[in-house]
C-alpha cells in the first residue's frame, strides 16, 4: 500500500530525514514514535506530498509521490490525514466541513455528501452536532470530526499526525477509541503518536525514529519486549514510567 | 472679527448633493475595484512563481512610494488621451470622472493588496495543509478555505481603508472635478463665503467618517467575541 525507499530530506545542511525505508501493507496499523524533532511528522507528511523530499521514492497505491507528473491533489484525495491541531475549517458548520471536499473534489451531489457526512458523524458519536461550528466543540470532539471528515473521502489509508497531542488528557481516549475501532475494521493506518497503550493494543508494527533515521522497524511485541537500539530503550524507559 | 454668514448653504444643497454623489461614486468604485485587483496582487505576491511575485511587489512599492495627488494628476493628464485614441472619443469629452476612478482604484489596490496579504498570512498554515490533504487544488483551497477566513479577519481594516479613501477623494479638486469638497469650494468661491462653506464641508466629512468608523468598531468587537 505504502512503500518508502531511501527517502531523504534536508533543510540546507540540516538533515531531517535520512534514507528512510519501510513498507506498509494493506490493513496494517503502523505506529511511528520517537523523540521530538526526530522527523516522524515530516516522514508522515511526505507520504501524501505535503512535505517535499529531495531523494528517494515513495509509492502509494502504485503511484509515485515524488514524480512531478503525479497529480498530487488527486492522490491526496485518496489518503486521509488527521492533524495535531484538528484544522477544521472554522468558518463552516461541522456538516459543511465534512461535505466541502466531497462536493468540490469528488463531485458528489449535495444529498450524497450530506448523507455520507451524517452517517460518519453518527459513527464518531457526534450526529447531534452537525449544524454547530468547530469553535463550539471541545478538542476531542473536533478531532473526531476531523477523523470523520477524512473518512468522508473514502480513503484507502489514513495518516495520523500526533492526533492526541493537543488534547486535554481526559479527551485523549474518546479519540483513541475512534482510531482503535477504525483499525479493527481493517483500515490501513500510519500513526505518529506517543500513546504507547494504543500502540500495544492495535499496532502491527512500531517504527522508532531518531535524528531523521528509522532506528527500529519491528513488530510491536519485539519493540516493547526487547528494543534493539539503546536510544529506543532509553525512550521507552522514559515514557513507560508514567 | 469675521462675521459668519451661512445663508449660501440652503440654496446650494442640491449642488452639494451632486458633489457628494460623485465622491461616493469614486469611493465605492475604487473600493470594489481596489479589493479585486488588490486580492490578485496579494495572491501574485505570495505565489511561488518568481516573476509574478516580483511584478506584484514592484507595483505595490511603486504606488506606495508616490503621493496620491500626483498619481491623480498623471491619470488626469494621460488617461483622457489614451481613451480618446482607444475609443475614438470626440476631443474634450469629459473623462475626468473615469480617470479619477482609475487613478484611485489602481492606487488603492496597492494598499488593499498589503492588507489582504497580511490577512492571508494570518490564516494558520495548517488550514492550507488540511485543505490540500483533502485533495483540494491550491486554487480551491485559497478560494474555499483561506480567503473566506482572511476576509472575515480583514473586514474592519478594509472598511477603515475605505473611510480614508472617502476622505482622499477630495484630492480630485486637482482635476477640477466637482466632488463634495470641490462643490463646496465652488459655492464658497462664488458667494465669497469660502470659510463658511469649508467649515460646513468639514463638518459633514467629520460626521460621516466618525459614524462609519464607529460602525466598523462595533463590527470589530462583534468579531472578537464571535
Amino acid at each position: 500500500m505504502i512503500s518508502m525507499n531511501k527517502v531523504s530530506k534536508h533543510y540546507g545542511t540540516f538533515q531531517v530525514l535520512a534514507e528512510c525505508t519501510t513498507q506498509v501493507q494493506k490493513g496494517e496499523v503502523i505506529v511511528v514514535c520517537g523523540p521530538s524533532g526526530s522527523g516522524k511528522s515530516t516522514l508522515i507528511k511526505c507520504v501524501n506530498g505535503l512535505e517535499p523530499f529531495q531523494s528517494g521514492e515513495i509509492i502509494v497505491n502504485g503511484i509515485s509521490v515524488g514524480d512531478p507528473r503525479t497529480n498530487l491533489s488527486k492522490l491526496r484525495s485518496t489518503v486521509g490525514m488527521v492533524f495535531q491541531n484538528f484544522e477544521l475549517f472554522p468558518h463552516m458548520s461541522i456538516i459543511d466541513n465534512l461535505c466541502i471536499a466531497q462536493l468540490k473534489v469528488l463531485g458528489r451531489t449535495r444529498e450524497q455528501a450530506r448523507d455520507k457526512g451524517c452517517r460518519l458523524l453518527d459513527r464518531v458519536g457526534l450526529g447531534a452536532q452537525a449544524e454547530k461550528y468547530p469553535g463550539q466543540l471541545s478538542g476531542g470532539q473536533q478531532q473526531r470530526v476531523a477523523i470523520a471528515r477524512a473518512l468522508a473521502m473514502d480513503p484507502i489509508c489514513m495518516l495520523f499526525d500526533e492526533p492526541t497531542s493537543a488534547l486535554d488528557p481526559e479527551m485523549v481516549n474518546e479519540v483513541l477509541d475512534v482510531m482503535t475501532e477504525l483499525a479493527q475494521e481493517g483500515m490501513t493506518m500510519m500513526c505518529v503518536t506517543h500513546e504507547m497503550g494504543f500502540a500495544r493494543r492495535v499496532a502491527n508494527r512500531v517504527i522508532f525514529m531518531d535524528q531523521g533515521r528509522i532506528v527500529e522497524d519491528d513488530s510491536k511485541e519485539a519493540f516493547f519486549e526487547h528494543a534493539r537500539s539503546e536510544r529506543a530503550q532509553q525512550f521507552l524507559a522514559k515514557i513507560l514510567h508514567h | 472679527m469675521h462675521e459668519f454668514d451661512w445663508s449660501s448653504i440652503p440654496g446650494s444643497l442640491p449642488f452639494l448633493w451632486q458633489g457628494m454623489k460623485v465622491s461616493l461614486e469614486i469611493t465605492i468604485s475604487a473600493v470594489v475595484f481596489g479589493i479585486v485587483w488588490g486580492t490578485l496582487l496579494a495572491l501574485m505576491r505570495l505565489s511561488a512563481i518568481g516573476p509574478l511575485a516580483w511584478l506584484a511587489a514592484g507595483y505595490v512599492n511603486l504606488f506606495r512610494a508616490v503621493p496620491l495627488v500626483m498619481v491623480l494628476l498623471w491619470f488626469f493628464l494621460i488617461v483622457p488621451h489614451l481613451l480618446e485614441s482607444l475609443f475614438d472619443l470626440p476631443r474634450g469629452a469629459d473623462v475626468r470622472l473615469i480617470s479619477a476612478i482609475t487613478g484611485f482604484a489602481l492606487f488603492e489596490a496597492a494598499y488593499y493588496s498589503e492588507i489582504i496579504r497580511a490577512g492571508i498570512q494570518s490564516v494558520p498554515k495548517g488550514q492550507m495543509a488540511a485543505a490540500s490533504a483533502l485533495g483540494m487544488t491550491y486554487a480551491q483551497a485559497m478560494r474555499l478555505v483561506v480567503l473566506p477566513q482572511a476576509f472575515r479577519n480583514m473586514v474592519p481594516l478594509l472598511l477603515t481603508q475605505g473611510i480614508i479613501l472617502f476622505q482622499d477623494t477630495s484630492l480630485v479638486y486637482v482635476s477640477a472635478l466637482a466632488d463634495f469638497f470641490g462643490a463646496a469650494y465652488k459655492v464658497g468661491d462664488r458667494d465669497g463665503r469660502l470659510v463658511e462653506m469649508l467649515l460646513f464641508a468639514g463638518a459633514i466629512y467629520f460626521v460621516l467618517c466618525l459614524g462609519a468608523s464607529r460602525i466598523v468598531r462595533h463590527y470589530q468587537n462583534k468579531l472578537k467575541t464571535a
